[in-house]
């Protein structure tokens, strides 16, 4: 077996210990006497341990094994939590990120030892003040457990043949211990066997495992239930054989014993009378054993010391972890694409039954149940690729706290709605973006704390981060108590820098200058620092949130602060839209662009600038000819009253002139594919219910 | 002595032919995903000329390009013989061509390609990689798809 095999979980789990500790050493350095949280941090820092030395990343399982000391003497109460320790166990966690993301690029984990680092641990770990007699309470139990529960650990029922026997003789003749156990594995384990490796891979570090129950094979298989037994020779004491295998995460517990010479013959003579008298066995030490072999659950179960002294605690507050699967995103795909050929399937009917203009109403019947059906497979798939945004929030705060540090300046971030859910692609993708709004907030938003005193706000300055479902989309709002946008600058700026001329700065409003902050090459900080104003950030924020078909604006009042809206389709795969036709073809507008429908008559349509407009209730709106912009002649009469779709773009709107409005349709949206990509209007393709292909306007790159 | 004629033929390659106006020319088989018939092509507007626009191919889009116009030979006539012929390419994914005829499917060992080595001026020579030689005499232009795929800027 290769270990590589387990690299995804790996990587995929020591993200979440990372996060979790995180999350968990803010929580400490608000609450530093809160037992709960120090033993969160002492289990998730005790996995990373485990997991990155059972995969064979030693300098990764060094840093953690010094964490995990500091934390060890937290929670026994001989260190007090300090700023200082916080700040250097947070750099412990960059640098194991670090390490993760060598592991994840290249499968090793580098060559940096962070030694300053593992110093400055034991400083903080040589602070304490009374370290020997806390530190060997929690071994007791351990050995003693096994023992005093009177237990009949499965390892017992282990037979053995002769070449078996021989090889633990010849063991025990060369002076090694020979041990039974019995390793269990947690309840919630997805990956029994991939767990079970990596307790035979510790074991191996240390001695041979002689024999298992059931066989390797089977526990390859994941053919046992939540345990398995061994006989394993090794030179290290039991204690040490118990802690190798207890370091392996989502691993319940280890209970082993020392067998000696005399046992083994025992064995032995067990395994002969098996032989000729299956039903009984004769086993003369424990007797329980015969009793109940078949029982489940051993009773008690060894606990890691670490988790000893805190299994009460976290039975009773054990958070409400979401159980989740990790599904294969091409597997979801295939899903979604079996969806949009049944809604294509529906939409051949539709189209069948209207041209069938006897009305069959049992057709119709069928079609109105297959619609049902669809609607609902469909938004289960849905639901299937949406995730919380929390997964990507949650690194905010811990952003937040080390800003507060560089700049200088107090600020606290108030986040809300991190439970609201997304489609996973737009998840990934939306974290720099809002990474950039709030270095943004803290660094141009914020104000020092002597100008926030004199301008009678309190000193520390508040961010917030709400995110909030509304209809079809889902809106993230980062908002700040700073300054507000100077609009002054701003348009200085502008004209200085030649975005705009000062002509064009003098007939614009406050909005609209505004909006040149997402300019390209547009930074209005004073001072260029490390944490924004580089000009690229509201630029590059604005594509990729326009790239996922979303839209982001600000509005902002001086001395007030500044709100930066993000909106989001909620999901990017289905559509409702309005079909319309121009010049023959057929073409589709996303609804959700649309802001009204208006029937015009050709004298309505004023030139201002060389530009077409319409006065639509007291708004002039500039008139798009479709026709013009997707090459093709119009079929309508120009005396005719015209049919403008006014969509909307932010706060823009624009009126499209179409020929014919054909009715709206749920449309699956496809990609016109990697050959035709210089076309910019049009952001995808469709299929209709009659097998034609029609294609989706992208509104946005109208304006 | 069987498994060295198993060998032999494994040097062959099969081309379909097709027909172009007057020319036949081959594709090598490999990069065939498919062969419809000649059905709708929605407009996609803006690109380059030669892309004729897209078809639906049981629920995938799949762009259709004119070889006829990238060659500059005269405007595509769709008859009852015209074909799409859906290829497969790694780079830029499925895309159809338009011909004018599906002839055959044949087999050329690997002796009777001839590769082209002159550098020629005439537009339509550069989409050809090799020269097949039928047993009895005849010749056929093997297309090199990757340059018939290619987008160019100037069209």
């Amino acid at each position: 077996m290769d270990v590589s095999q387990y690299l995804e979980i790996f990587i995929d789990e020591t993200k979440e210990h990372l996060q979790n500790l995180n999350t968990e050493i803010l929580n400490l350095e608000q609450d530093p006497e809160n037992v709960d949280t120090i033993n969160e941090i002492f289990r998730a820092a005790h996995s990373l341990k485990g997991m990155a030395g059972t995969m064979g990343y030693k300098r990764m399982q060094t840093l953690t094994h010094d964490m995990e000391n500091v934390f060890s003497e937290v929670r026994n109460g001989s260190i007090k939590v300090k700023g200082n320790m916080i700040d250097i166990l947070f750099q412990c966690l960059d640098a194991l990120e670090e390490y993760l993301n060598l592991i994840q690029e290249s499968g090793d984990e580098g060559t940096n030892d962070n030694e300053p680092l593992i110093r400055q641990l034991n400083v903080v770990l040589n602070s304490k003040e009374s370290p020997a007699p806390v530190e060997k309470k929690p071994e007791e139990p351990v050995k003693k457990e096994p023992v005093e529960e009177g237990d009949a650990p499965k390892w017992l029922s282990i037979k053995f043949d002769g070449t078996q026997k021989h090889v633990l003789q010849e063991a025990v003749n060369q002076g090694k211990n020979v041990y039974g156990l019995t390793v269990k594995v947690q309840e919630a384990c997805i990956l029994k066997a991939a767990r079970a490796f990596l307790v035979f891979k510790a074991l191996e570090d240390l001695g041979e495992v002689i024999i298992s129950s059931p066989s390797v094979q089977d526990i390859e298989d994941e053919k046992f239930d939540l345990d398995f037994s061994l006989i394993y020779v090794s030179d290290s004491p039991l204690e040490k054989v118990l802690q190798a295998v207890k370091s392996v995460s989502e691993i319940e517990g280890a209970q082993g014993a020392a067998i000696d010479e005399e046992k083994i013959k025992d064995f032995t003579g067990e395994a002969a009378v098996k032989e000729k008298e299956p039903v009984a066995v004769a086993v003369e030490e424990p007797p329980v054993v015969v009793e109940k072999p078949v029982e489940r659950k051993p009773p008690a179960v060894a606990q890691s010391p670490a988790a000893k002294g805190t299994e009460k605690k976290s039975q009773m507050s054990k958070p409400a972890v979401n159980r989740t699967v990790r599904v294969d995103i091409e597997k979801l795909d295939v899903l979604m694409n079996l969806v949009s050929e049944l809604i294509i399937a529906k939409n051949s009917l539709v189209s069948a039954s209207v041209g069938d203009s006897a009305g069959n109403s049992s057709v119709n019947e069928h079609i109105e149940y297959l619609e049902s059906v669809t609607t609902n497979l469909h938004e289960s798939v849905m639901k299937v690729r949406m995730v919380p945004i929390e997964s990507v929030v949650s690194k905010f705060p811990r952003m937040i706290r080390d800003l507060t540090k560089k700049l200088d300046k107090k600020m606290e971030l108030y986040m809300s709605g991190e439970e609201t859910e997304l489609d996973r692609t737009v998840v990934d993708e939306i974290g720099d973006p809002l990474m950039h709004l709030l270095r943004n907030a803290a660094d141009h938003g914020l104000e020092p704390g002597e100008v926030r005193k004199a301008a009678g706000k309190p000193e520390v300055g508040s961010i917030f981060l709400d995110a909030y479902q509304d209809g079809n989309n889902v809106v993230i709002e980062v908002r700040d108590d700073g300054a507000g946008i100077n609009t002054d600058a701003v348009k200085e700026k502008a004209i200085s820098r030649g975005v705009i001329t000062p002509e064009q700065g003098e007939s614009m409003t406050d909005q609209e200058i505004m909006n040149l902050l997402f300019h390209a090459g547009f930074s209005t900080a004073e001072k260029v620092s490390d944490i924004s104003g580089r000009g690229v950030g509201l630029d590059v924020v604005k594509s990729k949130i326009e790239a996922l078909s979303g839209e982001v604006e600000v509005k902002s009042k001086m001395g007030m602060g500044s709100t930066w809206t993000i909106r989001l389709p909620l999901t990017l795969a289905i559509i409702q839209a309005l079909m319309v036709d121009v010049g023959g073809e057929k073409y589709a507008i996303s609804l959700g662009s649309i802001q009204t429908i208006e029937d015009i008559t050709p004298d309505e349509i004023k030139t201002v600038q060389n530009k077409e407009v319409i006065n639509l209730r007291g708004i002039v709106i500039p008139i798009i000819r479709l026709n013009g912009v997707l090459d093709i002649e119009s079929k309508k009469n120009p005396e005719d009253n015209m049919t403008v779709v006014i969509v909307k773009k932010g706060d823009r709107l624009a009126g499209l002139v179409v020929d014919e409005l054909m009715g709206q349709q749920e449309i699956v949206i496809k990609s016109l594919g990697r050959y035709i990509t210089k076309c910019k209007i049009i952001s995808g393709a469709t299929i209709l219910g009659d097998g034609e292909v029609a294609l989706i306007l992208d509104t946005n790159a109208l304006f | 002595m069987e498994e060295l004629k198993v060998e032999l033929r494994s040097e062959t390659t099969q081309f379909i032919i097709v027909r172009l106006g007057d020319e036949q020319y081959g594709i090598a088989i490999k990069y065939v995903d498919n062969i419809v018939r000649m059905q709708h092509i929605t407009r996609v507007p803006k690109v380059q000329s030669y892309l004729k626009g897209v078809i639906n191919l049981r629920g995938e889009v799949i762009p259709v390009m004119s070889i006829r116009v990238k060659m500059d030979l005269p405007a595509d006539e769709y008859t009852k013989a015209t074909r799409i012929i859906i290829l497969k390419l790694e780079q830029q994914g499925n895309i159809g061509i338009i011909v004018d005829e599906v002839k055959e499917v044949v087999t050329l060992d690997n002796s009777q390609i001839e590769k082209v080595a002159y550098e020629s001026k005439e537009e339509k020579d550069n989409f050809i990689f090799a020269i097949g030689k039928y047993a009895d005499g005849g010749l056929i232009s093997l297309l090199d798809l990757n340059s018939v795929v290619l987008e160019k800027e100037s069209v």
